[in-house]
């Protein structure tokens, strides 16, 4: 419960870090295993804005989730979490459980992929829906219960009244995600996070669950961090956008700098390799091999192997996030001057095979 | 891989055609669901393919595209009989393979083979890729003796782009990318003519998807062979396909050559579908047009009487009239030509060319051949039943008045009252 005197202290803190709402500073995850350490975050930064809405996006592996899990405090206790987040000025990293508590749902709200995980499946949604309005507002249950109906009408499920009364099982996939939405805006947070918020669906509904996804952030005002694969997505519902490659951002900047005008040769070969639904496309361009792995790290630019412009320092040298003139696009590459004038096809070619493969190549 | 990078992979849109190499005619796959107890009674059918025709020509990408359960993959497995039709007939060189027997199939499946979607768990663990690879070979006894056989697997390793020393290993020490292109030469050591592949790229990352998707368009350039291509993502479709076939709750409800279906879809199901998916475009994406559809896809086991779209179709929700209602209602829409060789399975078709903001197609837009119905539905037509359902009695025919009610979900609530 948060009470008078805590909130005012918020409330100045609101103009610290240049009035950022969420910052993440050299945010470093690793996780001891039998291998070795798995390096899953490897120094990312961010600002988010207040209202602003920052799409990250990377493959599999790349630590997108592992991030945003850290700034929540939701990874396990045998993770090694380094660097900064702060809210609003607050530091989070270091809180106890029971200081995380007051944070999520009510300042910090998360939506997970599958939302069959992430409902209780013995209780209804509406008695999960005012749990989280009961746990960080002093209100009466009935009042919970009418949010609740409330929230529902917000993320568009026919027949709210009604529908509170059903259990997880009884809804669809779709319907289940609004719930999920409807639970992440109950306590009008100041961030959502939402971490693959419509993998699990058909894009007809997936079409839906991104339109509440919207009208939640319209009725709340909150600031949204968007975790996804999927390009198109991003292109839609973020105004900037974060690469992440191999546990690091690799080029960040507005959604239309960084598609339309790419720096770095990832963000270039995963945008030429996407097939257009919009316009025919002759033939794609792969990036070869796969995304390093996270264990025993080389030095250099882990993009290196894959990049076809590296060149001998790529080796040595791993390339910092620097900004690309005096804007806010930036892009971690030591030639992005170069990258500027390359195109996909170009550089990545139209091959098919899936070549850097470690052994020679065998003659017949 | 040889110097086929060179040459365009795939010529779009309707070539010379010739003989069908598979024709799949009124095909029907029905799943008894039974009831929970000791006699497990029959309760009811889950109607995952209806009704569904179309053909397979020789060199061509026949793409199969729907939301999950709308019986494309039962379509794919159907067709190359791994589950028996319930009725229809699949043509394959002269022969109905849905009367075949097991042994009466086992050579043609020499000349037919399928990659599944999950390359994870359609590859045994136990085995190497070299084994893998050479066991349809030893099944249809061509492995040859081991020299020869092993200069095979190296050869199609070689083909689908992995190095062919790693044949020794085992998959799980492959990334998702290489493990599906284990797959597909698992396909391609038998020589087949037709591929089913069953979403071979969905679980890919985007950046390898493009390398699988490469591959199989050369491998078509240089082998000749056919696709049966499934999949959910209308770009990935776009890309690959010579012809799509839109399905919904197991029908067809729109078929056309790839570039004419994606400049002017008709079908209000397939405009929906295209317009909900997202481009990588900043600009285009937040300008464009959406069609947003409402509610679920109805259960299989008790599709909606006369259009199974009905239900979410925007056009039936806001544009119609309770004539015109009356026919999604009660009358199932054939799927006839609206425009040439451009069938699609609704009473109201109408092209839309803004979805995709294709702005020079626009003058080339012709009324369709076939004409919204005028009048209502005669009781003969509208108590019809539907082609799968043989067995069900005659219908009663819904009368609309003017007063329909109509849920948030597009569900008819009301047919008949007087005012709501």
């Amino acid at each position: 419960m948060t009470t008078e005197s805590s909130l005012d202290v918020n409330l100045e803190k609101r103009t610290d870090d240049d009035g950022a709402l969420l910052t993440v500073d050299n945010l470093t995850v690793s996780f001891p295993t039998d291998d070795g350490v798995v390096n899953a975050v490897r120094g990312v930064s961010y600002v988010l804005k207040p209202g602003e809405a920052l799409g990250i996006v990377g493959e599999s592996g790349s630590g997108k989730s592992v991030s945003s899990m850290a700034v929540m405090g939701l990874l396990p206790k045998n993770a090694q979490i380094n660097g900064s987040v702060r809210f609003r000025g607050d530091e989070l990293l270091g809180n106890t459980e029971k200081e995380f508590q007051r944070i999520r749902g009510d300042k910090i709200a998360m939506i997970f992929q599958d939302p069959l995980t992430s409902l209780n499946p013995v209780y209804s949604i509406g008695f999960q829906i005012a749990e989280a309005v009961l746990a960080h507002n002093d209100v009466s249950k009935n009042e919970a219960r009418d949010r609740a109906i409330e929230l529902l009408q917000t993320v568009g499920i026919p027949f709210p009244e009604q529908r509170i009364a059903n259990y997880p099982h009884e809804m669809s996939g779709g319907m289940r995600q609004r719930v999920v939405i409807a639970i992440a805006m109950a306590n009008n947070p100041d961030v959502i996070i939402a971490d693959e918020p419509t993998t699990a669906l058909d894009v007809t509904v997936q079409a839906q669950v991104l339109e509440a996804l919207e009208a939640a952030r319209e009725a709340t005002g909150a600031a949204l961090v968007l975790i996804t694969h999927d390009l198109g997505i991003i292109a839609g519902h973020a105004e900037r956008i974060c690469v992440m490659y191999a546990g690091k951002l690799v080029e960040t900047g507005s959604v239309e700098d960084v598609f339309y005008r790419p720096r770095m040769p990832y963000t270039i070969g995963l945008l030429g390799s996407l097939p257009r639904m919009d316009r025919p496309t002759e033939r794609l361009t792969p990036i070869k091999g796969s995304p390093p792995s996270m264990v025993n790290m080389k030095p250099g630019c882990p993009f290196t192997p894959r990049c076809p412009m590296a060149q001998p320092v790529c080796d040595e040298q791993e390339p910092e996030l620097l900004p690309i003139g005096t804007t806010d696009h930036s892009s971690a590459c030591h030639f992005r001057d170069e990258v500027a004038k390359a195109d996909a096809m170009s550089l990545f070619g139209q091959s098919s095979d899936d070549a850097v493969l470690e052994a020679p190549e065998v003659t017949a | 891989m040889t110097a086929l990078d060179s040459t365009p992979a795939l010529s779009k849109g309707p070539t010379t055609r010739g003989e069908p190499m598979l024709s799949i005619r009124g095909l029907i796959k029905h799943f008894p669901v039974r009831s929970k107890g000791l006699v497990r009674r029959k309760v009811g059918d889950v109607h995952a393919v209806c009704d569904v025709s179309f053909d397979v020509y020789p060199h061509e990408t026949v793409c199969i595209v729907g939301e999950s359960g709308c019986g494309k993959t039962t379509t794919g497995r159907a067709l190359l009989n791994l589950v028996p039709a319930s009725d229809g007939v699949v043509m394959f060189h002269g022969k109905d393979l849905t009367k075949l027997s097991n042994k009466a199939m086992r050579p043609l499946r020499r000349d037919m083979q399928i990659v599944f979607q999950d390359p994870f768990a359609s590859l045994d663990p136990r085995m190497t890729v070299n084994e893998i690879i050479a066991e349809p070979l030893r099944i249809h006894g061509l492995y040859g003796g081991s020299v020869a056989g092993k200069a095979k697997v190296r050869e199609l390793l070689k083909q689908v782009g992995l190095n062919p020393e790693h044949g020794n290993r085992y998959s799980h020490e492959f990334s998702g990318g290489q493990r599906q292109r284990i797959g597909i030469a698992r396909a391609l050591a038998l020589r087949p003519q037709v591929l089913v592949l069953d979403e071979p790229v969905s679980a890919l990352d985007v950046s390898i998807q493009a390398g699988v998707i490469n591959l199989l368009e050369d491998l078509q350039g240089e082998l000749g062979l056919s696709y049966v291509f499934i999949s959910h993502d209308l770009s990935v479709i776009r890309h690959i396909a010579d012809r799509v076939v839109v399905m919904y709750l197991g029908k067809i409800v729109e078929t056309a050559a790839v570039t004419e279906l994606f400049q002017r879809p008709v079908h209000p199901y397939t405009q929906a579908l295209m317009s909900a998916i997202p481009l990588p475009d900043p600009i285009k994406e937040r300008e464009r047009k959406r069609i947003l559809l409402t509610g679920d896809v109805p259960s299989p086991v008790s599709p909606p009487t006369g259009c199974r779209f009905r239900t979410r179709c925007p056009k039936f929700a806001n544009d119609l009239n309770n004539m015109q209602r009356e026919w999604c209602v009660n009358v199932e829409p054939a799927l006839e030509p609206k425009f040439d060789d451009h069938p699609a399975a609704c009473h109201f078709a109408g092209a839309r060319t803004d979805i995709l903001e294709l702005g020079e197609a626009k003058d080339e837009i012709h009324p369709p051949l076939a004409p919204w119905p005028t009048t209502r539905p005669s009781d003969e037509v509208a108590s019809r039943p539907p082609a799968c359902l043989p067995n069900d009695p005659p219908r009663e025919v819904q009368r609309l008045s003017d007063a329909v009610v109509v849920d948030e979900e597009g569900q008819l609530v009301e047919a008949n009252g007087d005012g709501a």
